[in-house]
Order: structure tokens, then C-alpha cells, then sequence
């Protein structure tokens, strides 16, 4: 296996706070990783980590064999639980950006014949995403899986190597999540993308992931809580989607999150 | 019997009730004016509606004796005209310097305890330096209002920026936007929006600004005629005269209102 993402020793904390403690993993281009865990375990603290707004403390993180950048750029897509989109663009405006940026160093928007190719190429991805009846409607016009879609679609057009999902459904309708896995899963094959996705659905992890990774404490000291960090404690490969030992392992999984709540 | 709290006036009851209050005071004005008029024929204070509309009448649609000129409506222009240059001005610092420090930390670094400073001196108390450095004429006046208003437009927008959701900041720059770019095409026109209705807060200020300064110093506007014909008791003018003043301030905010509703629908369906 080839590691495209590697984690080598990794670790984090604010001052006296431990989040997580010495991760050693790796990761190869195209898997999807879904990370669950109890709040405040520090798996949105590894996206970010990821995503580069937040920097390494001690150990490594490694993409195709560099250090990651410290700051957010074009190869890795984020999709954010809320506020992903641009509520002052339509649609349309909002996928396009993407392009405008690359293309328009200083006015940040095209004009003419230009325009016209990158809206050609925000249509296809907006087909993709199954908003191509929405282009022209505003953020606030549209429901939160569109919004979403939409953010998937932004994301997208930079042809990011990594996708890094943040909760992504957590504030949708049960019927519309299901509809919403269907499509991010549509994405990944299509678009061969290393996906990284937080989740509070366990059974949603399991159900998307090719790989699932449960963050936890391995030690505790009761007068100092912060004194430990969190760590990945189970590192399941979902490829073989075995219905028993899936079953399995989400009842063990269970019963060690809620002993720690 | 529905509880009072759910009861909801209908439309047309609704704009019935607003307008009674109004009715209400020139009724008591009225009758206030009626007694005094009964004890003295000659009173100035509280002039009848007749006299009052002589005063209109003479100040707005005959040319004045000395100069030839419609007064009420040399007044009203001088005046907004000075009131819509400082507000202007204002409103462009508070963008870029609001914006700009909002944007970018090393910016707001050294000038943001500067503005809080600058914020806390009070505008009147340095109308005296404005007349002994810009001279009497327009520019202190418009001067005043600008130092008046700027600040706290400046304190508004730095604040708005920074309330912007910071995922969104993020999310420009996984699209590969620079910071400049970013600026331009995610923060500023979500910031727009905003500096009106900073600039509608403002304007209260603003025309205390202008009126007080037009009061010290001026020939003409609406602050200047109020102070002058005081000497003389003119009720029948001063009293018009500020209920043109209140009309021209309600225009003022409602055409900003409804511009920002017409241009950013965004924002106004958002909040």
C-alpha cells in the first residue's frame, strides 16, 4: 500500500491541552475515511489539521510524502457543516469562483468568451451534483441539502486530491441524508477522491467508509482530564462490508463511546 | 378570549392606529394654540395653522426681500448638500478602513486602539479647531460630520468583517483565492450591505453634527434659519422648519432601506 496521507507520530495540544496523541497511520490515495468519535475526542481537530488551519505539534503529517501546508489551499476541498456557500452569489456565481480565482489574479472575475467556458464547466458539475435546475437561485432559496450539494460542487471544480467532509449532513433531514450519501459516494468513484468524513452517525461511517477510524482516550487521569490525548483506538477496513462482523463491531464501538460519555 | 399577547391589529387597523398619536398632537396643538390666541392676540409661541402656513408661505414660495432668493429652499439644499457630502465621506473611510483592519489583523493591530481613541473625543468639543483650521466656510461643516460619524462607521464595518463566518474565509481559499481576492469578492460585497445600515444608524448623528455646526457658523441652512429667526420668536417658522427636517431624515433612512432591499435581497432574506 502506498501511503499518499501518512501520519507519523502525530500529535496536538493547546498549552496544557492534550487533543490527540501520537497517531501513526497511513492512508492510500482513494480510500474514504469516515472519523467518529465522542465529542470533543479531536476528530474535527485532525480535519483541521488536514484542512491546514491548524499546525502539527509534535510529529508528522504527511501528503504524497510532504509535510502538509499550513495554511488551506486548492488540493484539499472542505465541505463544512453550514456557512460553505457564499450567500451574496447565485448558484452559478458560487461554483464559478473557483475558476475566477485562478484565471483573474486581480479582479478575481472573467468577462466575455472566458466566462462563458468556465460557466460551461460550472454547469457540468452542477448536473453532476443534480442542481442544474437551481443555477440562477441564491443560497437562502435553497433547502440545506442543496446548499450542500452546492458546496460539494464548489469544492469539486478545483479537482481537489483530498475532499474533507466536516459534519456534512449533520443538520439534514434523515430522507434527505440518505440521498445526499448516495451522491457523495457517486462523487468519490467518479472523481477518484480521498475523502476524509466526520460523522456523529456511526452506522453513517460505516455505511460510506472504506475505512473506518474510531478516535478515543486510551488513558485517563480523573484530576487532570486534559493531561491525555485522543488516538485512533480502532482502525476497521470496511471493503469487505461483512454484515455480521459490521454488526459487531458497531455494538462493541457503542458501548465503548457511551462508557465514555 | 384569545390571550392579548396574540392578538394581532389587522393592516388596515394597524396603519389607523399609527396614524392617531399623529392626529392626536395637532389636536392638542390646536386647542393649546386656541387658548393662548383667546388670551392674547399677538402671541408667538404657539402660532395657528394659518399663521404657520404664512410662514411657509413666505419662505418657501416668495423670494426673499434681501436676496432675491426662495430661502426655504436655498436652506434645504445647502443643508443637504453638506449633510450627504459628510455622510459621503464618512461612509467611504468606514468602508476602507473598517474593511481593510477587519480583513487583515496586522492592519487592525496598531489602528484599532487609534479609532477606540479617537471614537471617545467629543465631535463638538473640537468644532472650534475645525473653524480655526478649515476657515468658516462648507468644508468645517462637512468636516464635523465626518469626524462625528467616521469612527463609529469604522468600529461598525471592522466588527461586521470579522463576524463573518470564518468557514467561509476558509472555504475561498481551498478554492484558490488570494487575500486580495478574497477581500474583493467574498468580504466586500457581503460588507455593503452592512455599511448601510451602519450609515442609517448614523444619520441621527449626523444631522445633530450638521445642525449644531450650521447654528455656530453658517449664511444659509436649515440649522442656520432655526437659530437666526429664534431672535425673533418666529414660532411659525422654527416649528416647520423642523418638521422638514424630520421628513427629509425619514426619506433619507427609507430610500437607504429600500435601496439595500432592492440591490442586496441576499442579506435581507438571510437575517
Amino acid at each position: 500500500m502506498s501511503a499518499f496521507i501518512q501520519l507519523d507520530h502525530l500529535s496536538k495540544h493547546y498549552r496544557d491541552n492534550v487533543v490527540l496523541e501520537n497517531l501513526s497511520c497511513k492512508v492510500a490515495e482513494g480510500e474514504f475515511v469516515t472519523l467518529v468519535g465522542a465529542s470533543g475526542c479531536g476528530k474535527s481537530t485532525f480535519l483541521r489539521l488536514l484542512l491546514g488551519t491548524e499546525s502539527v505539534s509534535s510529529g508528522q503529517l504527511l501528503m504524497a510524502g510532504k509535510p502538509i501546508e499550513q495554511e488551506p489551499s486548492p488540493d484539499r476541498g472542505i465541505v463544512f457543516q453550514r456557512y460553505s456557500v457564499f450567500p451574496h452569489l447565485n448558484v452559478r456565481e458560487n461554483v464559478v469562483l473557483g475558476i475566477e480565482f485562478v484565471e483573474s489574479a486581480w479582479l478575481g472575475r472573467l468577462f466575455g468568451q472566458r466566462r462563458k467556458a468556465a460557466l460551461a464547466k460550472a454547469d457540468e458539475l452542477l448536473a453532476a451534483v443534480g442542481l442544474e435546475q437551481a443555477r440562477y437561485k441564491y443560497p437562502h432559496e435553497l433547502s440545506g441539502g442543496m446548499q450542500q450539494r452546492l458546496a460539494l460542487a464548489q469544492a469539486l471544480i478545483k479537482k481537489p486530491k483530498v475532499l474533507l467532509l466536516d459534519e456534512p449532513f449533520g443538520a439534514l433531514d434523515p430522507g434527505i441524508r440518505k440521498e445526499m450519501h448516495d451522491l457523495v459516494l457517486g462523487l468519490w468513484r467518479q472523481y477518484g477522491l480521498t475523502i476524509f468524513m466526520v460523522t456523529h452517525d456511526l452506522k453513517e461511517g460505516f455505511h460510506l467508509g472504506t475505512r473506518l477510524w474510531v478516535f478515543d482516550k486510551v488513558r485517563h487521569d480523573p484530576h487532570a482530564p486534559n493531561r491525555f490525548g485522543s488516538t485512533i483506538t480502532y482502525d476497521l477496513s470496511l471493503q469487505s462490508k461483512d454484515k455480521a462482523s459490521t454488526i459487531a463491531a458497531i455494538d462493541e464501538i457503542n458501548a465503548q463511546l457511551q462508557a465514555v460519555e | 378570549m384569545r390571550r392579548l399577547i396574540n392578538l394581532q391589529p389587522n393592516r388596515a387597523l394597524k396603519i389607523a392606529l399609527g396614524i392617531i398619536p399623529f392626529l392626536l398632537i395637532l389636536l392638542v396643538y390646536q386647542i393649546s394654540s386656541d387658548i393662548r390666541k383667546a388670551e392674547n392676540e399677538q402671541d408667538k409661541l404657539l402660532p395657528s395653522f394659518t399663521e404657520i402656513a404664512a410662514g411657509i408661505n413666505r419662505m418657501a414660495f416668495e423670494p426673499s426681500q434681501r436676496t432675491g432668493e426662495y430661502e426655504f429652499w436655498e436652506d434645504t439644499k445647502s443643508s443637504v448638500k453638506r449633510l450627504s457630502m459628510g455622510i459621503a465621506i464618512s461612509a467611504a473611510i468606514g468602508l476602507v478602513v473598517g474593511l481593510a483592519a477587519g480583513a487583515i489583523p496586522v492592519i487592525a493591530a496598531p489602528l484599532s486602539p487609534l479609532i477606540t481613541a479617537i471614537s471617545l473625543i467629543p465631535p463638538m468639543a473640537i468644532l472650534p479647531v475645525l473653524f480655526i483650521v478649515f476657515g468658516l466656510g462648507e468644508l468645517s461643516k462637512v468636516m464635523l460630520i465626518v469626524i462625528g460619524v467616521s469612527p463609529f462607521l469604522i468600529r461598525d464595518i471592522l466588527q461586521r468583517t470579522q463576524e463573518l463566518p470564518r468557514e467561509q474565509l476558509v472555504k475561498a481559499q481551498t478554492l484558490g483565492g488570494n487575500s486580495w481576492q478574497i477581500v474583493l469578492r467574498v468580504i466586500f460585497p457581503q460588507i455593503v450591505p452592512r455599511l448601510l445600515d451602519a450609515v442609517r444608524l448614523s444619520l441621527g448623528a449626523a444631522w445633530l453634527f450638521l445642525i449644531a455646526a450650521e447654528a455656530i457658523a453658517a449664511t444659509d441652512g436649515l440649522g442656520y434659519r432655526i437659530f437666526l429667526v429664534r431672535r425673533y420668536m418666529s414660532m411659525d417658522i422654527i416649528l416647520p422648519y423642523v418638521v422638514w427636517i424630520t421628513f427629509l431624515a425619514f426619506t433619507l433612512d427609507w430610500c437607504l432601506l429600500k435601496f439595500s432591499r432592492v440591490v442586496f435581497p441576499w442579506y435581507h432574506a438571510e437575517k
